[in-house]
């Protein structure tokens, strides 16, 4: 598979897995998206170092060939699959902790959530 | 000092966001078990692909900005790091917007009951408290 195949799959993946296997629906709502537009220019200026200075190298047949600062397009589609899958499980272990201490135990969050 | 070029573009990640958790007091690092259940299934997918990407030739590193440290399958140590630290950054971009804004993210929890690893009181701590109170908390059940 090429990479464009794979940053599709990893996108359709992680929007999956928020909707129907974790449930946690990140992707319904605003602080999803409203950090996600802060982690993305932050991600562009990482990626563009990192591929603006050939520390990462890309195969070209692999990729299909435009670039956001420096960076294949299929980077976008990477790290919206990884900022996705990060933070449903943050949130999907969060809800746990939260369901599961009832109010009496509370004292012992940091060591149980 | 180039071969640390990669591991730089890192410590500026964790750097630029140290002071969400220190000032806006995101309590990402604090809830160091939470971070660490979310990062478990973070490294199984990317590093798989990661492998797969570099077994396949996708993308290769230039030898002279990386540590030269390889884990099994040639993976870099630097890339390794890579997959702990953007998912990190991305954790407390989240809580701090959640610090300045208020808004739900669907883990609170259910009316009545104190979030996990806050105060009865149920505001996070923006005082920068460590949360490593380890003391009464919670005796009085609020």
């Amino acid at each position: 598979m090429s990479y464009t195949e794979l940053a599709a799959a990893g996108v359709a993946g992680a929007v999956i897995a928020d909707l129907w296997l974790l449930r946690t629906r990140l992707l319904t709502r605003r602080i999803f998206w409203v950090s996600y537009a802060i982690i993305v220019v932050f991600q562009l200026i990482a990626n563009g170092v990192l591929t603006g200075f050939g520390i990462v190298v890309y195969d070209r047949g692999a990729i299909l060939g435009p670039r956001i600062a420096y960076a294949p397009v299929e980077d976008l589609l990477f790290g919206f699959a990884m900022v996705t899958w990060t933070l449903s499980w943050w949130i999907w272990w969060g809800r746990r902790a939260a369901r599961r201490s009832p109010a009496s135990t509370t004292r012992h969050v940091d060591e149980t959530e | 000092m180039r071969h640390l070029s990669y591991l730089a573009v890192l410590a500026g990640c964790l750097l630029g966001t140290a002071p969400l958790e220190l000032l806006l007091g995101t309590r990402v690092y604090a809830r160091s078990r939470r971070l660490a259940l979310t990062l478990v299934p973070v490294l199984a997918v990317f590093v798989a692909w990661d492998l797969y990407a570099i077994a396949a030739g996708h993308w290769t590193f230039d030898r002279r900005s990386i540590t030269g440290l390889r884990l099994p399958g040639r993976l870099p140590l630097d890339e390794l790091l890579f997959f702990l630290v953007v998912p990190v950054c991305s954790i407390l971009t989240l809580e701090a917007v959640r610090s300045v804004r208020g808004w739900r993210a669907g883990d609170e929890p259910p009316p009545g009951r104190p979030a996990p690893g806050e105060p009865a009181g149920g505001r996070p701590a923006s005082d920068g408290s460590e949360g490593r109170d380890g003391s009464g908390r919670g005796g009085g059940g609020g």
